[in-house]
């Protein structure tokens, strides 16, 4: 990767009370490109991913050291405007998280929230993010309908929809498609390929054959540290690390 | 399959455990016949006890002292529409708002923790305590019961139970659907009243309606606040005012004519199917859209 970095993590370290989960990550987020982030249960992966877009500050205890650095800028610095950040780096969860309300308001609140726009251009909008999140054609005839009523799959493209309306710059999956059955995950990594061309996207997921799918870049972490991240098909067929290739080949995990 | 050599195997024999099964079994439905008739007994009393008394003279006129004819509940059912209504108005803003506290930004807090504590031992307080706390405060200083008074007493009782609910069904919300309103740019408040609370709404409902529907059968609270008047609520704020469980308990206690006693059983009717009614409706419109989530 030779161009400038999207996200550019430096010397990242991660706390939760006392005990240290991230230990000195650094990491650079190829833009428009997909990276995938891959390890064990409870080696960090979600604890780094949580702090681009700075969702860890939910919780008091939770404390991060280090850089992040968004197009230059380091996000983590007090006088970023959280909410703005949190505006051009959406985030999509494991379960589906669509709000309590109609599938039209789910993809409708980002607009409202972020952009003053007129009710037509907001319908337009919320069509535009539907269709980029390959939903439209299924829900067209039910926007009314709770966003709660959708399958599994549906509401997390939903979700998606909903995080692309507010027109981000960078698209975060913690897991996105690790509650959800086969055929609705291959809809979404098929999803994600088209999101590739006007987002930069990091995925964390348990699954290695996905992020060997659909992921341009890799990085391997464990037990908080990066231990090896470069290109996806450098990292799975030639590993340089011992521990890399033991992961990618089932030996533990 | 693989078998476990049987002498190994510690087991009662058969009959035993059939005979146990029967035996909790039996129990079980026996407790649950108790109670369920016990309920219906005091159905059954208070119904066939208070339907001679009602007609639509006794729901539309004013009680009236003992002797003068067209003597009715009117005024204490618009009394207790009142007390109930204000100490609502009274309880629920602030005891909504304290549940959002504990539940949203004092879980883990010192403050939250004694919060949590206090309502709960406020939740144990006998209900006289407070209906003689709010006499002290408020009737022996302004010098009059009043139904204003009534309110507050019942509102200082809804508190602890609307706050715990309201704690308990925001806690119920996954901190996924928190961190999915922060992770789109909205604010904490935003987030906490238009999507977590919106996601309990149901549950926020039904715990404040309950608690309506418990306290406006609470006696004693009202005996040393609102007390009672054979006259319709208009000085709500000045003076004692007409209300239910008190003229029940006057009727009931206080006279040795029959035919108030026959009054204070109709007046019980009518609040119990009120307080059923409330409840019923509660746990039924409820009920459907919370099974959705």
């Amino acid at each position: 990767m030779n161009t400038i970095p999207k996200i550019s993590a430096k010397n990242l370290n991660f706390f939760y009370g006392n005990h240290q989960a991230l230990f000195e990550n650094n990491l650079d987020i190829g833009a428009n490109r997909i990276t995938a982030v891959i390890g064990p249960s409870g080696c960090g992966k979600s604890t780094h991913l949580r702090t681009y877009n700075r969702i860890f500050e939910l919780y008091r205890e939770q404390r991060c050291e280090g850089e992040i650095l968004l197009d230059g800028v380091n996000i983590l610095d007090k006088s970023v405007d959280v909410l703005e950040l949190r505006r051009k780096v959406g985030m999509i969860f494991q379960k589906p998280t669509p709000f309590p309300m109609s599938v039209f308001d789910n993809v409708a609140y980002p607009l409202r929230l972020h952009f003053k726009k007129t009710r037509s251009e907001i319908e337009d909008d919320v069509e535009r993010a539907l269709r980029g999140a390959s939903l439209w054609d299924e829900v067209k005839d039910k926007l009314s309908a709770s966003g709660l009523a959708l399958s599994g799959g549906q509401q997390q493209r939903l979700c998606i929809a909903r995080a692309i309306a507010a027109e981000p710059e960078v698209l975060l999956m913690d897991e996105p498609t690790s509650a959800i059955d086969p055929v609705a995950t291959l809809k979404i990594e098929e999803l994600l390929l088209e999101l590739k061309e006007r987002f930069t996207i990091v995925i964390v997921t348990h699954n290695m054959q996905q992020a060997a799918r659909v992921s341009d870049d890799t990085a391997f972490f464990y037990k908080g540290k990066i231990v090896e991240f470069s290109d996806t098909r450098t990292l799975f067929s030639n590993p340089k690390s011992k521990k890399t290739e033991e992961y990618i080949t089932g030996r533990f995990g | 399959m693989n078998t476990i050599p049987l002498n190994t195997v510690r087991r009662r024999p058969l009959f035993f455990r059939k005979t146990a099964d029967f035996g909790v079994r039996v129990f079980s439905v026996f407790a649950v016949t108790l109670a369920v008739a016990a309920m219906a007994w005091i159905l059954f009393t208070v119904v066939s006890r208070g339907v001679p008394a009602i007609d639509w003279g006794f729901l539309s006129n004013p009680s009236k002292p003992y002797g003068v004819p067209d003597s009715g509940i009117a005024n204490a059912l618009l009394g207790t529409l009142f007390i109930t209504l204000c100490a609502a108005a009274l309880a629920v803003p602030l005891a909504v708002a304290a549940g959002i506290y504990l539940s949203e930004f004092g879980r883990k807090s010192k403050l939250g923790a004694m919060l949590r504590f206090s309502a709960n031992v406020m939740m144990g307080l006998p209900s006289i305590i407070v209906g003689l706390f709010v006499y002290t405060i408020l009737v022996v200083t302004t010098g009059h019961f009043s139904g204003f008074a009534g309110a507050v007493a019942l509102a200082i009782i809804m508190f602890p139970l609307i706050m715990r609910t309201t704690e308990d069904m925001l806690a119920m919300v996954p901190d996924a659907l928190r961190e999915s309103g922060l992770a789109l740019g909205m604010s904490r408040a935003r987030t906490t009243l238009c999507i977590v609370c919106r996601a309990a709404k149901n549950g926020l409902l039904t715990g404040i309606l309950l608690s309506l529907a418990r306290v406006s059968g609470e006696t004693a609270p009202l005996l040393f606040t609102a007390m009672f008047a054979d006259a319709w609520p208009d000085r709500f704020f000045s003076e004692p005012t007409a209300n239910m469980p008190v003229l029940i308990t006057e009727y009931a206690t206080n006279s040795p004519f029959e035919e108030m006693h026959t009054a204070g059983w109709g007046a019980a009717l009518v609040i119990m199917l009120a307080v059923l009614a409330v409840n019923i409706f509660t746990r039924i419109a409820f009920r459907e859209r919370a099974r959705e989530r």
